[in-house]
């Protein structure tokens, strides 16, 4: 099964590419293609989950371990890594087929496809690497394919959002290499599992800790995370609809969260000091993104700003369980907690990429993105509204929607590790995520009456099909995620992903095998 | 030894050109000399005293090889470099065709 | 764009037939000396860009060449995954990117496996990515300037 692991990245890969050549003479291609490419994609991930006991270790070009030293690239997939394959890759899917309606209008949409593709060959490298070399050129990838894609319908704002995602990032993947080059310095190798292996043999103390704070600062900023999130607001809202879904819901988790996720468990051994510093960027990053969404009173913009604040649970609940297994607490706790920040990260991207999905939709017939202008949608649009008022629910934490278990195994969490201001504050942060959101229901959707929309001359009818498909199957899954409590799901899915974080020394063994 | 501190030194005039100036191109000057200035450090980390280039050919003597393994990884570094610079300059452009300046201060479309 | 004087048209008419030669050499002895796919690869592509510079963009239909670069490049990197997934078919038990051409000889020009032809074609696709950046700068040039 492990010659199928490659195939993540060279079937986006030489799709991006085919559809550039073909693109020149079939204006048509790529739009379809992308969607055959993605659902194939997504069934690999379903194939991969099922028959998944133990990680499957590929070494590209075959070569064997030299006198039990790894000298190939290694492409590793754990429970953490197919957890967020199939994150990737489902969201990609329905933001494909969501494009094949909305890109109509562009003439460069041969192009915008190929950025698509090659955007999601980028991301699903990250996840799979287990080398630190290869993150970085995967992330590159990634990111330089979305800083086009911010820019696409070339207009001032946009360029403007564009040119400072791009500054900002360029500067984080410098500190990232620097880092790289500082722990080659040190442990003059470049596999996860053999740095993982010499960190913890001892040594120097300083170097390790420098390495982890570039490390945090550079990736924090590709998570959005608080002082490093001023690209988020103006490249979010700048891009097209789809690419915002897919930048929200996908980029920021599988560029950010994840790696942090994987350096910080298993390479670097766990210690006291950077889970405090984890668990208080993580909470400054939830209190103060809802605070700035609140004023806001364009859609995206507002949407943006809410990433912020829920990335922010996820990172508190990671980091709640980084403490409490540096302090050797009760393992419990720290798998409860850990599990809770992994079911929020699907759920998130669940929900915020319906949400980006709603406001194209909205766009898309009336042109306009202001709430103040907005209004008396629901009965012209009835799709639209369903789906969006079950996506503003689930985010703001009611059940029965997904967002709402997450969020409590968050908060009992950390009420049972003992961290009681935490548990308030996340309370607090989800009772105006929920102000915020009613604001959003009723001026987008429900203040005046449809016939507004005949005065002022536009005549707004629902969507079409291939954007309805993609908000409803979204809507379901806001449903059916939340089954992921029952023990049967989520053994096959969930559990695998918070055993590799809990059991964070195991990483090693597993994957060179000795 | 040196050598590591002009390294240094050269990342730190990146930082002041991307920090402290107003016209788009000179911010982008300042990226590529940070990103030339970490590369120069890469290479600087796999020198090994009195080596030779790392190249197996015939009538060798018995001096030990630098270190290639940093050497690809720059020569990647490059490659990456150049695809941003080619897009920042890219987009560059066409902000001044839009906006009709290069100054920072005067781009301020999205605010709040 | 206009060209320029007499004197660096008659040294760009000798000179870029050498560099382009010269970039060649560097492609296909990357397994023996320095340099390899992408030194070449931009080495050829000044060659090109040279050529435009020297003698002026009026006589080029510089959408057309621009279209036929741009297709180049995808074809180079689509070449490139498909001897990589070869690899897969030929040698060993289904691995990608594995060595499958024999390896002679430590030093000769035809040895080492697939390495020349992986640097032929990111070679190739260097010197046609930057010469589309190149003729993508200078036809928006042409646009704004009217």
């Amino acid at each position: 099964m492990d010659f199928l692991v490659p195939l993540f990245v060279v079937v986006p890969l030489g799709g991006a590419f085919l559809i550039a050549i073909i693109g020149n003479l079939a204006r048509g291609f790529g739009r379809y293609f992308t969607s055959i490419v993605f659902a194939f994609l997504t069934g690999l991930c379903i194939y991969f989950m099922l028959h998944l006991e133990g990680p499957v270790v590929f070494k590209v070009g075959g070569w064997e371990l030299f006198e039990s030293i790894p000298i190939a690239i290694y492409m590793v997939i754990d429970g953490l890594s197919i957890y967020l394959l199939l994150i990737i890759n489902l969201i990609g899917f329905l933001s494909a087929f969501y494009s094949i309606s909305y890109m109509k209008r562009y003439t460069a949409e041969s192009h915008y496809y190929t950025l698509f593709c090659l955007m999601t060959a980028g991301m699903n490298g990250v996840v799979m690497s287990g080398d630190l070399f290869n993150i970085y050129v995967f992330l590159e990838i990634a990111a330089i394919a979305s800083y086009a894609l911010v820019a696409f319908e070339i207009e001032k704002e946009q360029l403007e959002a564009s040119f400072k995602y791009q500054v900002l990032g360029g500067v984080s993947s410098l500190f990232i290499l620097l880092s790289i080059g500082f722990l080659y310095w040190y442990t003059s190798t470049l596999n996860i599992a053999d740095v993982s292996r010499m960190i913890v043999a001892g040594g120097k103390r300083e170097v390790v800790i420098f390495t982890q704070v570039i490390l945090l600062s550079g990736f924090g900023l590709k998570a959005a995370m608080i002082p490093f999130h001023a690209w988020l607001p103006d490249a979010h809202s700048s891009a097209p609809s789809p690419i915002s879904s897919m930048l929200s819901g996908v980029l920021i988790k599988a560029i950010g969260a994840y790696v942090i996720l994987r350096l910080f468990f298993n390479m670097f051994a766990i210690t006291y000091n950077i889970g405090m510093v984890i668990t208080v960027i993580g909470t400054l990053s939830m209190v103060i993104g809802v605070l700035l969404a609140i004023g806001q009173w364009d859609i995206k913009r507002l949407l943006a700003y809410h990433s912020i604040s829920q990335m922010g649970y996820v990172i508190l609940g990671v980091g709640i369980g980084m403490l409490v297994l540096a302090n050797n607490g009760d393992r419990a706790v720290a798998t409860l907690s850990i599990a809770g920040g992994l079911f929020h990260l699907f759920n998130h991207a669940v929900f915020k990429g319906l949400l980006f999905l709603n406001a194209g939709a909205v766009e898309y017939e009336t042109g306009i993105r202001d709430m103040k202008k907005l209004g008396g949608l629901s009965a012209k649009m009835p799709v639209t509204t369903s789906t969006s008022l079950s996506a503003s629910m689930s985010i703001s934490g009611i059940p029965p929607f997904n967002g709402f278990f997450s969020k409590l195994i968050i908060i009992i969490a950390a009420i049972q590790a003992g961290y009681y201001v935490l548990s308030i504050l996340a309370v607090f942060v989800s009772i105006i995520t929920l102000a915020s959101f009613l604001k959003v229901q009723r001026y987008t959707f429900f203040n005046r009456s449809g016939e507004e929309w005949e005065k002022r001359g536009k005549q707004v009818r629902e969507v079409p099909f291939s954007m309805c498909f993609s908000m409803i199957v979204l809507a379901i899954l806001c449903f059916v995620l939340s089954t992921l409590i029952v023990p049967s799901v989520r053994d096959v899915i969930l559990t695998p992903a918070v055993d590799v974080l809990v059991k964070a020394g195991e990483y090693t063994t597993a994957v060179l095998g000795y | 030894m040196i050598l590591f501190i002009l390294a240094v030194f050269l990342f730190l005039i990146g930082v002041y050109g991307v920090v402290a100036k107003r016209n788009l191109i000179k911010i982008v000057i300042g990226i590529a000399l940070m990103e030339y200035s970490v590369n120069l450090f890469l290479i600087l980390v796999g020198y090994v005293k009195g080596g030779t280039a790392p190249i197996l050919t015939e009538g060798m003597t018995k001096d030990p090889f630098v270190d290639p393994l940093p050497q690809a990884m720059v020569l990647t570094a490059i490659v990456i470099g150049l695809a941003t610079t080619a897009l920042l300059l890219a987009i560059a452009i066409r902000i001044y065709k839009k906006y009709g300046t290069f100054d920072i201060r005067e781009i301020k479309n999205l605010k709040g | 764009m206009k060209g320029m004087t007499i004197i660096v048209k008659k040294v760009t008419q000798m000179i870029c037939g050498v560099i382009f030669l010269y970039g060649i050499y560097i492609i296909v002895h990357g397994h023996l000396t320095p340099g390899g796919g992408f030194a070449g690869g931009a080495i050829v592509s000044g060659s090109f860009i040279l050529l435009i510079l020297a003698f002026g963009s009026e006589f080029l239909a510089l959408k057309k060449e621009e279209t036929g670069s741009s297709i180049l490049e995808s074809s180079a990197i689509l070449i490139f995954l498909i001897i990589a997934a070869l690899g897969m078919v030929i040698g060993g038990v289904g691995v990608f990117f594995v060595n499958f051409l024999p390896k002679g000889t430590i030093g000769q020009l035809i040895s080492a496996g697939v390495i020349p032809l992986f640097n032929i074609a990111v070679g190739m696709e260097v010197a046609a990515a930057l010469l589309t950046i190149f003729l993508a700068l200078l036809i928006y040039r042409d646009e704004v300037l009217k």
